[in-house]
């Protein structure tokens, strides 16, 4: 077993008397992509908001790279987001800026940068992803996909050691899913990041996954590779790869 | 439990009273946390120069123009409207010194914080609560970086220190306006008006004038951004982000005004 980057130990959230979160337990190692499965609603979002501590959980304990969140002050907190990459749902790029002050934004505080060494930054991570043309644009000017896309290379740009993705592929069509998903497995190789890929996507699993996790009803449900799950005589389990 | 009480509560209307005022002083108290972290934010390093100038900037040239007008239309209106009374009493030469009062003392200010309120505050709140849904200011937080600082310090600072500017511009236009009414009938020449006016114009009358009008940038601020960083219910709280913006940002302006006169008389 490699070096552990994450271990989330019997998470816990309710939203008043809705429980979302009943009983998480999970860990991520150095360099794996760990995809969750799980219905819309099941609480996925909740639980990688939890692990940035951008969701306060009610109970359990969450270790990131090796230090207990819950118990970080704020600036030691924003010190260790640095490290951990979040691609949102939407993307969220920021609207009222361009791609190149959107990238540049996660640098700010990182004085010791010199404007070269930024936007030689910039342009590695927009090559990353292969939008170097964008970087003049508005977020407005993009489509669907370019947005998510940016939206990764500005999570890349820290070069985090753990990124977490919350449905990636969602909303796009089958070719620019499975570009994404390539996406997510040459990040994983060019920087040995570990990863946490939330998705409904049987493609995007199918090529990102290392190791596979159901959850249902706030609780862990199945645990496996991708071609165990697949093979999974389980209900729930089974209905996600029809 | 809970949630079966609060059900029943609402079919009394003694009950849902109950319940609405303790929703006000929650958000009372919601905004007093939310100002007590402001100031602290606000003084702690390292301050978003960058983005406060930016914002500054915006905040005046967006609403210099619609400002300026209603400025120059105050003054001509008001100085139309009073002459008659004054000439009743054969103090039509007073007509300056009176409308310059008014203008400084109370319309200048109050008018222009409520065109600012609509104007700037409406943009702040929905700008923020948008940015809140699409989960804008949760990827800053993310970034690792404050997004309360970058947004809510630089924009509530910004509206503090640019609405007395623009008060005062529009007081200097509102001014000028006197001047085109009283010359509409009559005949002063630019000098004489501005003369009869300083005449009359004091210090006190000017200096809690232009005190005030930072309270009033700072509420229209303050209630904006609260408005707006705390909205969460989707995009249909965009609206009503931008519109309480206004409504709250207004009605606190004539509160603080209210005070401020009382304070005013106080040490007159
Ligand atoms: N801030 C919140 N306040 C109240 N309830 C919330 C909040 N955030 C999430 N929930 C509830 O938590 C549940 C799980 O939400 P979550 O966003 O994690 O779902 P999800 O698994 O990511 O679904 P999807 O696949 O549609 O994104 C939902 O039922 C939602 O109503
Ligand atoms: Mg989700």
């Amino acid at each position: 077993m490699g070096k552990m980057v994450a271990e989330i130990e019997g998470l816990q959230k309710s939203f008043g008397d809705h429980v979302v979160l009943a009983d998480i337990s999970l860990h991520l190692e150095e360099g794996e992509n760990l995809v969750i499965f799980g219905k819309s609603g099941s609480g996925k979002s909740v639980l990688i908001k939890c692990l940035v501590g951008l969701i306060v959980p009610d109970g359990g304990s969450i270790t990131l790279l090796g230090t207990d969140i819950t118990e970080l002050s704020v600036p030691d907190l924003n010190k260790l987001r640095k490290k951990v990459g979040f691609l949102f749902q939407s993307a969220a790029l920021y609207d009222s800026m361009t791609v190149r002050e959107n990238l540049e934004f996660p640098l700010r505080d990182q004085k010791e940068l010199t404007q070269a060494e930024i936007d030689a930054l910039v342009l590695e991570a927009l090559t990353n992803v292969g939008l170097e043309d964008a970087i003049d644009k508005m977020p407005v000017e993009l489509s669907g996909g370019m947005k998510k896309r940016i939206g990764l290379a500005r999570t890349l740009i820290l070069k985090p050691e753990i990124i977490l993705y919350d449905e990636p592929t969602t909303g796009l069509d089958p070719i620019t899913a499975k570009e994404i998903s390539r996406l997510i497995l040459d990040v994983q190789k060019k920087y040995n990041t570990a990863a946490i890929i939330i998705t409904h996507d049987v493609e995007c699993a199918r090529i990102t996954a290392n190791r596979m996790m159901v959850i249902k009803d706030g609780k862990c449900a199945a645990e496996g590779t991708f071609d165990e799950l697949a093979a999974s005589e389980d209900e729930l389990v089974n209905s996600f790869f029809k | 439990m809970e949630g079966k009480a609060a059900i029943n509560t609402v079919q009394t209307p003694e009950a849902g009273i109950g319940k609405r005022m303790r929703k006000f002083f929650i958000s009372v108290s919601d905004l007093s946390a939310f100002t007590l972290r402001f100031v602290k934010e606000a003084f702690t390093p390292k301050y978003e120069i960058y983005e406060f100038i930016k914002q500054a900037y915006l905040v005046g040239y967006q609403s210099f123009p619609l400002v300026a007008i209603t400025g120059f239309i105050m003054g001509l209106v008001l100085t139309i409207q009073s002459r008659p009374t004054l000439a009743q009493f054969g103090a039509e030469s007073w007509l300056p010194a009176m409308v310059a009062v008014s203008i400084v003392r109370e319309i200048g200010p109050v008018i222009t914080a409520l065109i600012f309120a609509g104007k700037v505050g409406s943009g702040i709140g929905a700008e923020l609560a948008s940015m809140k849904v699409t989960e804008q200011i949760d990827a800053m937080e993310v970034s690792g970086a404050n997004p309360f600082k970058y947004l809510v310090v630089t924009r509530t600072l910004a509206t503090t220190l640019m609405l007395p500017v623009l008060v005062v511009a529009s007081d200097g236009i509102s001014l000028f306006g006197a001047y085109v009414g009283c010359n509409l009938k009559g005949d002063v020449s630019f000098k004489l008006f501005f003369l009869q006016v300083f005449d009359k114009l004091t210090f006190s009358d000017v200096f809690p004038a232009t005190i005030k009008t930072f309270f009033f940038g700072l509420a229209v601020g303050l209630i904006a951004c609260y408005k707006g960083y705390n909205s969460n219910k989707g995009t249909a709280g965009v609206g009503e982000s931008a519109n309480a913006s206004v409504v709250y940002g207004s009605l606190c302006i004539f509160i603080i005004d209210m005070i401020a006169v009382q304070f005013t008389s106080l040490f007159n």
